[in-house]
């Protein structure tokens, strides 16, 4: 068995076998980050770009973390956006790319697409970290794979995610991957950010988070954006807070364990209360955890690496 | 006097209402004779058409030339010669170019450019307000004068009820149509696409389609208020249909076009981010998509128009919301219209020709579509047998932002004549 696809673009194409393999792969990985010298050669002689065009610290740092511990050589390219200096075209940039023959592409891009647009024109492979409203598949997977670990399985969870829909790619990766795996899906949120039509997707849509708190199995608390509040998508972050704030009076009321996820980073008091942020239901570091874990396994497995090898691969030492 | 004798063709003349094997002889710019077994005299040229089809020049009234300002894109010969390419004797040229057509010498610089090529004719549509800003109204005398034939500011919608009013009011003076595009601004925001299904999974802002249905409603309301005539430019949806359906029964005087790729391509043609497949307004539903062909069937949507807007390579080649808005037509207008329309069931030849034809040049207020004697020598000969696949690389425009690029047609134009010249000829 082999992962057969030269990129990843997105979960929505995968099939539930492939995301299988690739949460099946991170559980050896994971071990890596535990030991006092986290590396093996996995990697080496592999040169790495991440290639982000929007800032981006916590997810960055997590993909350089892997491939440094997979031994690849990495490099980091931030592009600032200036509305007045376009700079390099996306496929200028992308043929400067492949004339360095790197092996690897981790892009991180505002615009819908953009990692399928560099995939179309240069021969590396390459991986979406982030790209618009999209997909963000790795944290699609680092999210399952924290719920799977928690649970035991993802067949028949009822998994809820709660925030502004409609401008994420967060959002619509677990909907994908979620709903491959057998998982039942809900969103949450003001009638502004939830799109209408995503219950096209099989999603439920709840118009209450204490519908959610009273059913769900999981949340998944997106983070709300302070451009959003300045376009007149809702009038404030107080009134998000008060309508759809995840807070330990909610809980409490709920009477039940709800497992709590966040993408991070998390804004105190709007989305999330701070108790709650520290509170014993959140899984948010494990998330963290993971995605180092989740990444190694992809870079792993789309550098033709086998699945059945990754636990041998994870005990080779230095 | 230069004479040519088309002969052998099936010639079909929407308005006279001739549909039969006739022989056309055009001399000196005009058509002099049409009857059977025409004889070519002395000094005749001959143009064989046997197995085509004859019919009044096409003409298309929305193009946009680029020129002047990005002749990168188009000029008005290239243009030009893709209209001629396309089958079109005649084309409408929009004022959004840079700078803005919006006075009587630049009304007239497209005009001497245009006979300077000598290809199809350009008939300029000046723009309604000043630098199309919406605001103050641009010198409409002066533009007819020097040849514009309607305004509009197209592009930009006339966002001001108000302006859009005065605009209609100032117009009856002329008796031109005043054409709009037809969206609310502030509900299009930052949309690339339709909103749907499609836009949610793909992570593309939406653009809904009451953008323009309000906008067409607020526009035939204006027409009645002021009892001039509106032309919607590019209906893309079925309630904007309908509401043209009922003022025309109203009988205001309201006009409308769609275009080929509105009537042939749905939302899902953006799949994959395809960037030839994002135009304004984008492509719709299938239900929209059958309101159109219904519309154009039973004539609430008087004509086909491409739209035709170039764009320049690199700016097409970049991520779906970065990408200029806009696909060109010409030379895949009648190929399309021709395969969805007639063989697709829709409707007859002679009405594709008459939307093709006589309705545009009806609207536009000009000479054509029709082929009695003493009218233009502007022929188009066609070939509806002909099946065969759009190659982009072939076109004669200089952009290639078509989204019908390897797309299987049956038919197109294999000469086209313009003041009984021939100005373009399939090799």
């Amino acid at each position: 068995m082999q992962f057969k696809r030269k990129h990843l673009l997105g979960l929505e194409e995968l099939t539930a076998e492939e995301i299988r393999m690739i949460l099946d792969t991170a559980v050896p990985f994971k071990e890596i980050s535990e030991r006092q010298i986290k590396k093996v050669p996995v990697l080496r002689g592999k040169t790495i770009v991440n290639l982000f065009f929007e800032p981006s610290t916590r997810t960055r740092t997590s993909f350089e973390f892997a491939e440094k511990r997979l031994s690849a050589d990495t490099i980091n390219v931030s592009i600032a956006q200036s509305s007045v200096v376009k700079g390099e075209t996306l496929v200028d940039t992308a043929r400067n790319l492949e004339a360095m023959r790197i092996d690897m592409v981790v892009i991180r891009h505002s615009a819908s697409g953009a990692p399928a647009f560099l995939s179309e024109r240069i021969d590396s492979n390459v991986i979406n970290a982030g790209d618009g409203w999209h997909e963000h598949p790795t944290q699609g997977l680092l999210d399952m794979l924290t719920l799977r670990d928690h649970f035991g399985k993802l067949e028949g969870l009822k998994v809820v995610i709660i925030g502004d829909i409609l401008h994420s790619r967060v959002a619509r990766s677990n909907i994908w991957g979620l709903k491959k795996m057998g998982a039942k899906v809900g969103v949450c949120g003001p009638p502004t950010l939830v799109p209408r039509q995503i219950s096209d997707l099989g999603v439920q849509i709840y118009s209450r988070v204490e519908d959610v708190l009273s059913e769900a199995d999981a949340i998944n608390v997106l983070r709300i954006q302070l451009e959003r509040m300045q376009s007149n998508m809702f009038p404030s972050l107080a009134e998000y807070n008060k309508l759809y704030g995840i807070s330990n009076k909610r809980l409490e009321q709920a009477g039940r364990d709800v497992l709590i996820l966040h993408p991070g980073p998390m804004n105190r008091g709007v989305e999330i209360d701070s108790n709650v942020a520290d509170g014993e239901h959140q899984v948010i570091l494990r998330q963290v955890t993971n995605g180092v874990a989740v990444r190694m396994a992809v870079l792993f497995l789309l550098a033709g690496g086998k699945p059945a090898s990754a636990a041998q691969a994870a005990s080779m030492l230095e | 006097m230069d004479r040519l004798l088309i002969r052998g063709g099936r010639l079909i003349d929407p308005k006279n209402k001739i549909d039969e094997k006739l022989d056309l002889l055009l001399a000196g710019a005009r058509v002099a004779e049409i009857g059977k077994d025409l004889k070519a005299g002395a000094g005749t040229a001959v143009l064989e058409a046997t197995g085509k089809v004859v019919v009044p020049g096409l003409v298309d009234m929305h193009v946009h030339l680029r020129e002047p300002g990005r002749e990168d894109e188009e000029t008005v010969a290239s243009g030009c010669l893709a209209a001629a390419a396309g089958g079109f004797t005649a084309v409408a040229a929009m004022p959004n170019t840079d700078p803005v057509t919006d006075n009587r010498a630049a009304v007239g610089y497209l005009i001497r450019e245009a006979i300077k090529a000598g290809y199809a004719k350009v008939y300029p549509v000046g723009a309604i307000t000043e630098n199309i800003a919406g605001e103050s109204l641009a010198e409409m005398g002066g533009m007819i004068d020097a040849g514009a034939v309607a305004f509009t500011d197209d592009g930009h919608c006339v966002k001001s009820a108000e302006v859009m009013r005065k605009a209609l009011t100032y117009s009856l003076i002329f008796g031109v149509a005043i054409i709009d595009h037809c969206e609310d601004s502030t509900l299009v925001g930052d949309g690339v696409m339709n909103e749907g299904l499609v836009a949610t999974r793909l992570g593309l802002a939406g653009i809904p389609v009451e953008s323009e249905e309000i906008i067409v409603y607020r526009d035939c309301a204006l027409a009645r208020l002021t009892g001039a005539r509106l032309h919607v430019a590019h209906i893309s949806t079925r309630r904007s249909v309908d509401v043209v359906r009922r003022f025309k029964a109203e009988g205001i005087k309201v006009t409308a076009e769609a275009t080929p790729h509105h009537f042939s391509l749905v939302d899902e043609a953006v799949n994959g981010y395809n960037t030839n497949a994002k135009m304004s307004p984008p492509l719709r539903s299938p239900q929209d998509l059958t309101a159109l062909r219904e519309g154009l069937a039973n004539g609430t949507i008087d004509c086909i128009a491409s739209d035709h807007a170039p764009h320049h390579y690199d700016e097409k080649e970049t991520a779906f919301a970065d990408a200029p808005n806009g696909v060109i037509g010409l030379e895949t207008s009648f190929p399309v219209s021709y395969t969805e329309l007639v063989i697709g069931g829709v409707m007859d030849l002679n009405t594709l020709i008459e939307r093709m034809s006589t309705a545009p040049a009806k609207i536009l207020g000009v000479p054509g579509g029709s082929l009695a004697k003493g009218d233009p020598a502007d022929v188009t000969v066609l070939d509806i047998e002909t099946t065969w696949t759009i190659d982009k690389n072939a076109f004669y425009s200089k952009s290639r932002n078509t989204p019908f690029h390897h797309r299987k047609v049956t038919g197109r134009a294999v000469a086209t004549v313009v003041g009984g010249r021939i100005i373009w000829q399939l090799r």
